[in-house]
């Protein structure tokens, strides 16, 4: 056992020395190599925290938001709706909602307007997200004028900035009193957007849902888990678009490190060749090799996942930030939890490390089961 | 004590370039002394020590070690065999640039897994013996013909080999770095150790302790005589 470590030692000292005898052809890999892993680790990571942003936010939500459906689209709700809703046994409390969405075309930018009624916001007060505060540039107290339906304009005072923290969700949103919101839209009275209900037990949503499905026919139950599921969706998608313009990249890496580390050069065949003749078993060489390819695609593997770790969560996202987060031009701008992914590692490691060392074996299996004789002819 | 039965080498068989590098040479070599093949180029002295050595199988033949038959041995027990029995001084010394004098001469031993300290202590003697052990730390690249050859025999005895096989040892030397390389190798032959020398080198015809001369011309003994 100590000789087979003491071996494994030797093998490692003599594939250090040889990257390092080769350190400008190596370090170009390396940089390469880094690179690839860190635009794939970034992708993976920003998106799985954006999953994982959305999912904390939306854990707070009502469990089950109805909307009325006339002709297969959304349509008000009547306020009459309320009580039959109330009426629905595990239903502990129901809300009539309303909110809309508004074109500015200033900056080119969709709002989200929302009554908030828990926040006794005066007739003409708003709150809004800080990117769209940021876009607009607009602080406590300034007046927004948004037209109205007839087309008058109507001032509307910024009374606050929503909270940083929930900018994945509230980047675009601006809250407004019911009067501000009727006065603006001007939907018919006694009408919501929708409605959201409290459920006392939780695992009862689903059985919820269908009970209202059933009593008011024309509505559509929709639960958190749903909402959950197409935030997994769009970012899926998104993912999965960035992932394909990567390909691209992946495609160009292969074929460097085909080139770099399959194509032998002479002098590493000469090489090959004098450690046979001096008594090295084809196996020495492969494992030199195997562990000269680990600890470069490692090293360019660490560092990689390392920076695009930092670049996530500490260097404000930069990269892939627009592509992934999305909200056209009002791009959120928070801090994202660190955190890491196992699976996701081994997938990235897999798909990164795997090939390269696959790449660099073969051609030197076939330069190191050839006779060694060829040394001897200088 | 190595036998050759009939043993012919064939290079690129069956193609336009086809050599016949060597043509049934049958030979029977005792253990110590020297051993010197000589003819001129392309006479095929280097192919035979490729196949003595085991660094290459012959096209028909057979080739035995104490009995042993090695030409039909599978790759893995050929390099064993390679490993513990010859030691190697190349013509061109064929040491790893980049590494050091130190390092090239442990290299031998690293799939053996012998203890650090006690194989860079092995390397150092041997470096120490050959005059050279000052330049443990240089790198190869700095080294004369004559260190370079030094070094290359120390790297060959690492494994404490039985045999030596020096392929034209004085080639890129001086008058006086060839003597005193044939000085060591005949330090080597009063050991015990069997050293098998190519050459067409008359200095190396008539260096002490050569006890048989074989002469090859056109992939074939001409001549095979005891001195």
């Amino acid at each position: 056992m100590p000789a087979l470590l003491e071996r494994q030692k030797y093998l490692i000292d003599y594939t250090l020395a040889a990257l390092l005898r080769h350190k400008t052809r190596n370090l170009g890999l390396l940089l390469v190599y880094a690179l690839l892993v860190f635009l794939f680790s970034s992708v993976l990571l920003l998106s799985q925290s954006l999953r994982r942003e959305a999912a904390t936010l939306l854990q707070d939500t009502p469990e089950v938001m109805v909307q009325r459906l006339v002709a297969g689209r959304h349509d008000l709700l009547p306020a009459a709706w309320l009580e039959p809703l109330r009426r629905i046994r595990g239903v502990s409390a129901v809300q009539g909602r309303l909110w809309g969405y508004y074109y500015d075309p200033a900056v080119k930018a969709n709002y989200t307007l929302m009554v908030a009624p828990d926040r006794d916001l005066a007739a003409n007060d708003i709150l809004i997200g800080a990117a769209l505060a940021r876009i607009r540039q607009l602080s406590i107290g300034d007046i927004l004028s948004l037209p109205t339906t007839t087309g008058k304009p109507l001032p509307l005072k910024v009374a606050g900035i929503l909270d940083a923290a929930s900018e994945l969700l509230s980047a675009d949103l601006m809250l407004l009193s019911e009067t501000g919101y009727r006065t603006l839209f001007n939907p018919p009275p006694d009408t919501y957007t929708d409605a959201v209900l409290t459920v006392r037990n939780r695992r009862e949503a689903r059985t919820v849902a269908e009970k209202i499905a059933l009593a008011l026919p024309g509505s559509r139950p929709i639960l958190r888990t749903e909402i959950l599921r197409t935030y997994d969706a769009v970012f899926n998608w998104r993912e999965g678009i960035v992932f394909i313009t990567l390909g691209a990249v992946l495609l160009a890496f292969m074929i460097l490190a085909w080139d770099k580390a399959a194509g032998l050069s002479a002098e590493e065949k000469r090489e090959i060749g004098i450690l046979k003749a001096i008594g090295w078993e084809t196996g020495d060489i492969l494992r030199m090799k195997l562990w000269e390819g680990a600890l470069l695609s490692l090293t360019a593997f660490l560092a990689g996942y390392a920076l695009a770790y930092w670049q996530v969560f500490y260097g404000g996202t930069r990269l892939f930030a627009p592509v992934l987060k999305g909200w056209a031009m009002l791009y959120p701008d928070f801090r994202l939890t660190p955190a890491v992914d196992l699976l996701h590692v081994l997938a990235l490691l897999a798909v990164t490390v795997l090939p390269y060392i696959v790449a660099t074996l073969i051609p030197i299996w076939r330069a190191a089961t050839a006779d060694p004789d060829a040394v001897m002819r200088g | 004590m190595i036998e050759l039965t009939e043993v012919s080498k064939v290079f690129n068989q069956g193609r336009p370039n086809e050599c016949r590098a060597l043509r049934g040479i049958s030979l029977r070599l005792e253990c110590g002394g020297i051993t010197v093949f000589k003819g001129p180029s392309g006479s095929g002295k280097t192919t035979l020590l490729t196949l003595v050595g085991c660094l290459a199988r012959p096209t028909a033949g057979r080739i035995t070690l104490d009995g042993q038959l090695l030409s039909n041995l599978p790759e893995r027990f050929l390099t064993e065999v390679r490993r513990h029995t010859f030691g190697f001084v190349f013509q061109q010394f064929n040491l790893i640039r980049g590494l050091t004098v130190l390092e090239n001469v442990m290299l031998p031993a690293y799939p053996l897994g012998r203890p650090h300290h006690q194989l860079r202590a092995a390397a150092q003697t041997l470096l120490d013996r050959f005059g050279i052990g000052g330049k443990a730390g240089s790198r190869i690249e700095w080294l004369s013909g004559g260190e370079a050859q030094r070094t290359a025999l120390a790297r060959a005895l690492i494994n404490d080999p039985a045999m030596v096989i020096a392929d034209e040892p004085t080639a890129n030397l001086d008058s006086a770095l060839s003597r005193e390389v044939l000085a060591l190798l005949g330090e080597l032959a009063l050991q015990g150790r069997t050293v098998l020398i190519s050459s067409h080198d008359p200095l190396v015809f008539a260096a002490d302790h050569v006890k048989r001369l074989i002469e090859l011309r056109d992939g074939q003994m001409v001549g095979d005589g005891s001195c």
